[in-house]
């Protein structure tokens, strides 16, 4: 037995799933491990994908694994919802539904934590990736070691989030984890330390991100690049990254904090001994508001690029996009408290916070105006990047119509944790957020991939996603008025509310046909990559730098580094050459005229950094004391060893350079042709 | 900026320069990771402050003056570099730290003292956040010196490379800051409590 304890921990038979529907999870993930591993193996594609993809320190590859972990994690997090969504329309009255509560408290907890941290973040890091050093005309991140890092450690921290359908159980405490709840006393179980450790590893590598990005875009732009010049995406990640900077060390401090409390019996949070229950949901949600602006930012960005090459006009209104940009940075601080309004902090604290949640949605209010000021008179494409635009514009003005009612302390005492405050959070992150990031998978994908998203799946997932929003979350506005509380899994059959849970029920069932659009869009994309090819590099008639380039992008972005004199630098160049009646060719520059691109080798590191990490978040788990030991220490050494690596670059010689771009125009035109 | 013959173009200083301010970044981060335990402590401090607890002023004041004097050394250290004198930054390295292990055993010291007197981290709210904020702080003081200790292996081995006088210019600013912090440390958790 002590043996037992010392190899294992904690860990025992005993963790396996208890129950049909935790089997039924637990198989699906491992059967789907084990397919993918096999597959791997028989086509003969572990070294490919170990040197040039696991290894590789390219943003553009690091950016597409981002988006496939992302995509794999919205399903996982999709799935969740579906479960919520069946349990509500059928737990009534006599009836007890599909899921105990207990299991149904695990899945809420698992849904909010992977729709924020692993989906979210992670289609968002994997668009910067993609795009941003494209767009400031720069060959690479500032530091893009630290790139590949950050994102192992997301993927460890996305593992250990997995972990939990197989072994042990996910925190039941939502998906911020409340003590005195997340305590020890009252979470016994390995779950809210799941919960910990998995957001702790993941949220480590998004700080690290946040610095790497925010430093390339000061000091990487390309010559010219004037920050009134920069574009409106570089923009809104650099207020984004700055956020990161500012909010995500508060996340470390809470985590480990509550990690103290629950490991090594400290009292922060604690319901006796001196600790503070209510410092913990200040300090959650002071990382938490700002937040919600990290991963909408973004988003916000991508709708600025997207309008104005759909609408061929330039973006309305640039400057006072900019400032409204960076007045929601600065106000994103002085929100945090209307998320707990009903703590009793005094009549004048709430007023304060209460204006300075009206007085937030103020420049987002410019940002839609401009929006549909650049669409006037303009001359639209009505493209699925547009279509997401469009179902974007009309839901997040309702959802932030709802936020203002919920921004008035004294409705909120009401309204607060019912179906309207969800209903009303998620019409901002999956219309703000999630639309704006399929907007932007469907603008850039092209730019990595060199062909284009097939565009009747993508108009066809874009409806079902729209229709089944509406469904979906439509009835739950209502619901929340009629005093349906959040997390409930059982109601009585006299409150008449389970027609609209059910309709709620089929607005989910249709997002998930619009997911599986999606992922049929890309089987078919990739299997029509010829007749969709993206030979000019251009395919929207785009206005930005990272246009200016062959699709797909060669790993160092430029062969010669742009000079810009103007917003919209590309836009001008291809306007000069129309002005003289001509079509915007790119021409190849003499071979001579190349020089030597210093690049960063490949480097298996971060991943073996990460391996480390997650054998340390699993051991703290589940208290096996050697595993912490070796995860520790390795990693330490990892690291060490790393920092002080030397020969980490190669040089790409300019007569390669020239050999790689007449190659990549030799193929371009050959595909002209064809 | 440096006096070595390893710096050579324009391109090296800016990828240098980029590199500082990626650090200045982080380090910002960290400011803000201690400001949130700065806070955590204020608002524990006002709960069960426990009457035995009582920090001797001479053993502070020794830690501190131990600590600021290493931030000197550790500044000297970063003017012989520039000197090019490989032996004084090698020594520079083991002085600040021989000081900075010292720091970190009598804060260990202190730390076990409280524990046997039964006011460990467990017993209270604002025990925990004291261990914490100090805590946190030894921790960083580790970190420089696991730092510290592979710098001077580095130097003495491959000598003032360019890559090495830039993670020395590193280092140094990770000890500055340290010592930074730990002057609201003595201040705020110190001077307040005596």
């Amino acid at each position: 037995m002590i043996w037992q304890h010392i190899i294992f921990g904690q860990l025992s038979l005993a963790a396996l799933p208890q129950n049909p529907i935790a089997w039924g999870g637990a198989v699906v993930f491992v059967g789907g491990l084990v397919v993918s591993l096999l597959a791997i193996t028989y086509f003969k594609f572990w070294g490919t994908l170990w040197r040039e993809w696991f290894t590789s320190l390219d943003p553009k590859r690091i950016g597409i694994m981002y988006l496939i972990v992302s995509l794999v994690m919205l399903a996982r997090g999709g799935s969740d919802a579906l479960l919520m969504r069946l349990q509500q329309a059928t737990s009534v009255g006599a009836s007890s539904g599909v899921l105990s509560s207990e299991h149904f408290q695990q899945i809420f907890s698992a849904h909010g934590s992977i729709m924020i941290f692993f989906v979210a973040m992670g289609l968002m890091f994997g668009l910067i990736n993609i795009v941003l050093p494209l767009q400031i005309g720069a060959r690479d991140v500032a530091f893009p070691f630290l790139n590949s890092l950050s994102f192992w450690l997301f993927v460890a921290g996305a593992a250990l989030v997995n972990c939990s359908l197989i072994l042990g159980d996910f925190s039941t405490a939502g998906w911020l984890s409340y003590p005195p709840l997340s305590e020890l006393a009252y979470s016994p179980t390995v779950g809210v330390d799941y919960w910990i450790w998995s957001l702790q590893i993941s949220g480590i590598g998004s700080l690290l991100s946040g610095i790497n990005f925010f430093v390339t875009i000061i000091r990487n732009r390309c010559k010219g690049m004037t920050p009134m010049r920069m574009p409106m995406f570089t923009w809104t990640v650099a207020g984004s990254m700055s956020l990161v900077i500012f909010a995500f060390p508060i996340l470390t401090v809470t985590l480990a904090l509550l990690a103290l409390d629950r490991s090594l019996g400290f009292h922060f949070f604690t319901a006796g001994a001196g600790g503070n229950m209510m410092m913990y949901v200040n300090l959650i949600w002071a990382w938490g508001h700002p937040e919600v602006y990290i991963l909408v930012l973004p988003a916000f960005g991508i709708f600025s690029e997207v309008v104005p090459v759909f609408s061929g006009k330039k973006l309305a209104g640039y400057t006072s996009m900019v400032l409204s940009v960076l007045a929601i940075v600065f106000f994103s601080f002085l929100v945090w408290l209307h998320h707990f309004f009903t703590m009793g902090a005094g009549a004048n604290v709430n007023a304060f916070f209460g204006i300075m949640t009206m007085v937030i949605g103020i420049p987002t209010g410019v940002k839609m105006f401009n929006w549909i000021f650049t669409m006037y008179k303009g001359r639209i494409r009505f493209m699925t990047p547009m279509l997401w635009f469009m179902g974007f514009v009309v839901l997040f003005t309702l959802g932030g119509v709802a936020g203002v009612v919920l921004a008035e302390p004294a409705a909120d005492y009401q309204l607060h944790n019912s179906l309207f405050l969800v209903a009303h959070f998620h019409t901002m992150i999956v219309s703000g957020v999630l639309f704006g990031f399929f907007a932007g998978l469907t603008y850039w994908l092209p730019k990595v991939l060199g062909f284009k998203l097939d565009e009747s799946f993508g108009r066809k997932a874009f409806w079902c996603w729209l229709i089944g929003f509406i469904l979906a979350f439509g009835p739950l506005y209502i619901l929340g008025f009629m005093g349906a509380t959040r997390r409930l899994d059982h109601y009585s059959a006299a409150l008449g509310w389970q027609s609209l849970f059910i309709v709620a029920g089929i607005g989910a069932a249709i997002i998930s046909l619009g997911f599986a659009f999606q992922i049929a869009q890309i089987v078919r994309s990739i299997r029509r990559r010829r007749a969709n090819a993206d030979t000019t590099g251009d395919p929207w008639d785009g206005r930005t730098l990272e246009w200016s380039v062959p699709s797909p992008a060669p790993a160092y972005n430029f062969a010669i580094l742009p000079i810009v004199h103007s917003l919209d630098a590309f836009w001008h160049e291809k306007e000069k050459v129309r002005a003289e009646g001509k079509g915007f060719e790119r021409v190849l520059i003499n071979a001579s005229d190349y020089e030597d691109i210093i690049m960063p080798k490949n480097t298996g590191a971060g991943i073996l950094i990460a391996v480390f990490v997650f054998a340390l978040g699993f051991g703290i788990v589940w208290h096996i004391g050697w595993l912490v030991a070796v995860g520790f220490l390795g990693a330490v050494i990892a690291i060490t060893l790393r920092a002080f690596a030397e020969d980490t670059e190669w040089t790409m010689t300019a007569h390669d350079v020239a050999r790689a771009e007449a190659a990549a125009h030799k193929h371009h035109l050959t595909r002209h042709a064809a | 900026m440096y006096k070595t013959e390893f710096i050579t173009t324009e391109e090296d200083r800016k990828n240098d320069a980029t590199v500082v301010f990626g650090f200045w970044m982080y380090l910002m981060t960290d400011f803000v990771l201690f400001a949130s335990l700065f806070a955590t402590y204020a608002v524990l401090r006002t709960g069960a402050m426990p009457g035995s607890l009582v920090f001797s002023a001479p053993f502070v004041l020794l830690e501190t003056v131990i600590l600021l004097t290493s931030s000197f050394t550790s500044g000297l250290t970063l003017l012989a570099a520039r000197s090019g004198s490989r032996a004084w930054v090698v020594a520079g390295l083991v002085t600040t730290f021989s000081l900075g292990a010292r720091f970190l055993t009598m804060e260990m010291s202190e730390f076990s003292k409280l524990i046997a007197e039964g006011s460990g981290p467990q017993t209270s709210g604002f025990l925990s956040s004291y261990f914490t904020l100090v805590g946190t702080h030894g921790l960083h003081i580790a970190v420089g010196l696991v730092w510290a200790t592979a710098l001077a292996i580095a130097i003495a081995r491959a000598g003032l490379t360019r890559s090495n006088m830039r993670k020395l210019m590193l280092w140094s600013m990770f000890w500055h800051f340290l010592d930074i912090v730990w002057i609201f440390i003595f201040t705020i958790v110190y001077l307040l409590a005596l």
